[in-house]
């Protein structure tokens, strides 16, 4: 299938925070353009008047009890950290 | 083939060994030890662990004994060696997602799911294989290895769950638990000849799932019998307060609910679903099935899910818009894989997601992000959740007239690895009958009901109304009952 016009996928990688090789940016272009093109299909069924579903089974107003609970100790928090110094996670300098 | 009659003790029910243990003709400790031996005999062949830890289990086995002993053991599951995907967190176990991202990760508390099922007493089994974060149809989308369908080691065992679909079917695990966002226990559970179930969306918790389509991810159990199903089920189901979108309902034993709804009940045919694409060798064991459940004198009534043909569509922007969004906080900095030749801390979310992340999720991130940036939210993303209406209307109205929609779980029986992988589109629509109920938030059962010339397995999927898991499983053992197809197992 061709590739679909409008897909910049150099822009939505950016959004998306994922650097691409070139390959894989040929691969993907054809691959996602395939997908957007099947799903395109969506234009055709009346939606006139149609509320939109984000859940199945909508809860609302989900309160809780404010109750200080015990949680993870900062042992456990960190362990799964790429760098550390001390108690903090270390990462690259932020500002000049 | 192996025919019905005794069979070893790693392929026993979960009811059987039960017996066993109460009995004490068995111990939890002989019974994990037959588990561990199995899979060391198999493992190398079927790959469905990412990991796991015989001497953990084995303790977790002896402390079993030990409750046992005291006369404090605390149920069917106390004892029974229960697999995990590698989606769903045991404190002080790897929790990798089969994901370069997470291969270093240990989890640092139980999900909820686990906690139940430690509370059970069920010993917690094995990290299983998965598609990366869930997403695919075959899991050969794991970074770490490709499982093998145990029926045959040339094709996958479906997915995203197939690690645990065919830990199960190996003899590896007693049950195990996977998780279901478009069809990814009860496809795996078809191609692998078991039985697989999600439940209603809100029946068990997320908490400590690691999510990839919030609206629709949903744990469930897989098993050789419905009853064990029954049992597993009922194990990890219940309202969470750590799961805002858990819901109150009330529970009932599930297991004892079989031995008491007995129907008839009116089933639905959708014919939507045995159209184009659909194996004939797989619609002719569904059509023996129904035929099957009218001897059982059930009333079958043909019906319409007249928007059926946009599920796919419509989840494949819900899905990947929700996955763009969970998966924005692998990002380096906290946990998961970190680039090591960053320029700057931005640079590192770029380098850190490029080399953590597989082609499938990359793809899904993408086309994730693509449908709800600036301007073309309305036109897919809202568009699909108005469509997600549609589709959840004509289930709800279905339901006015049967009790319960019977289908294929899969279009075709297991294919052979390597087929589909170059294809996204054509893995897609693997999941063709699977979806709707999920963006539809349905209980849904897979079931073997026969198998192809070439011995493969083919699964019935009967689809229930929300929050009435009991009689979905009624329905399903009436059809079980009759036949011998759980006692059979691959040769391995």
């Amino acid at each position: 299938m061709s590739q679909v016009p409008d897909l910049d996928l150099d822009h939505v990688a950016r959004l998306a925070r994922i650097a691409l090789t070139p390959e894989e940016k040929a691969k993907f272009s054809a691959q996602i353009g395939d997908v957007i093109a099947y799903i395109a299909q969506l234009k055709e069924v009346d939606v006139s008047g149609v509320e939109p579903t984000a859940h199945a089974f909508p809860v609302h107003n989900v309160w809780a009890d404010d109750l200080a609970q015990p949680g993870l100790p900062v042992e456990e928090a960190l362990r799964n950290a790429p760098a550390r110094i001390g108690n903090l996670i270390a990462v690259p300098k932020v500002v000049e | 083939m192996k025919p019905a009659g005794p069979s070893a003790l790693f392929y026993q029910t979960v009811a059987e060994l039960a017996a066993q243990l109460e009995a004490r003709q068995l111990s939890a400790v002989e019974l994990m030890q037959a588990v561990v031996g199995r899979t060391r005999a198999v493992e190398e062949r079927v790959q469905a662990f990412n990991s796991f830890d015989a001497e953990d289990a084995l303790a977790q086995a002896r402390a079993s004994d030990a409750r046992r002993a005291a006369g404090s053991a605390r149920g069917p599951l106390d004892g029974i060696p229960v697999g995990l995907k590698d989606v769903i967190a045991v404190q002080g176990q790897p929790l990798t997602a089969s994901s370069r991202m997470l291969a270093n990760f240990v989890s640092p508390y139980d999900s909820t799911a686990t906690r139940r099922l430690k509370a059970a007493g069920a010993i917690c089994w094995g990290r299983l294989n998965l598609d990366e974060f869930a997403m695919g149809s075959s899991t050969e989308n794991s970074a770490f290895k490709t499982t093998r369908n145990p029926w045959d080691l040339t094709r996958v065992p479906g997915g995203s769950s197939g690690g645990s679909a065919a830990a199960v079917a190996a003899g590896e695990a007693v049950v195990s638990f996977g998780s279901d966002t478009g069809g990814s226990i009860r496809q795996p559970a078809a191609l692998c000849g078991i039985v697989g179930m999600k439940p209603t969306y809100g029946l068990v918790s997320r908490y400590g799932l690691i999510a990839f389509a919030s609206s629709l991810d949903q744990i469930g159990p897989f098993a050789h019998t419905v009853e064990d199903a029954a049992i597993a089920l009922g194990a990890v189901a219940g309202h969470d307060p750590l799961d805002s979108t858990s819901v109150a309902v009330e529970i009932p034993d599930y297991r004892a609910e079989l031995g008491r709804r007995r129907g008839p009940w009116k089933l639905g045919i959708p014919k939507e679903y045995f159209g184009a694409g659909l194996d004939p060798e797989v619609a002719a064991a569904v059509e023996t099935a129904i035929g099957h459940y009218r001897k059982l004198g059930c009333e079958i009534r043909e019906i319409s899910l007249p928007h059926t043909k946009y599920a796919v569509g419509a989840y494949y922007i819900i899905a990947t818009a929700e996955c763009s969004s969970n998966l924005s906080r692998y990002d380096g900095i906290r946990y998961g894989h970190r680039a090591q030749e960053a320029k700057d801390v931005v640079d590192l979310y770029f380098q850190s997601r490029a080399e953590g992340f597989g082609a499938e999720v990359k793809r899904r991130i993408i086309l994730g992000t693509y449908v709800l940036s600036s301007g073309y939210y309305d036109a897919y993303y809202l568009r699909a959740q108005k469509v997600r209406t549609l589709i959840r209307r004509d289930f709800l109205e279905a339901y006015r007239e049967v009790d319960a929609i019977v289908t294929p779980t899969s279009p075709t029986p297991a294919f052979k690895r390597g087929e589909k992988a170059a294809d996204p589109l054509a893995m897609y629509l693997s999941d063709t009958y699977t979806i709707g109920v999920n963006l539809a938030g349905l209980p849904g059962i897979s079931l073997p009901c026969g198998f192809t010339k070439n011995r493969l397995p083919i699964g019935l999927q009967i689809i229930g109304r929300p929050f009435e898991e009991a009689a979905l499983l009624a329905i399903a053992q009436a059809y079980e009952r009759d036949h011998d197809w759980a006692a059979r197992h691959p040769d391995l």
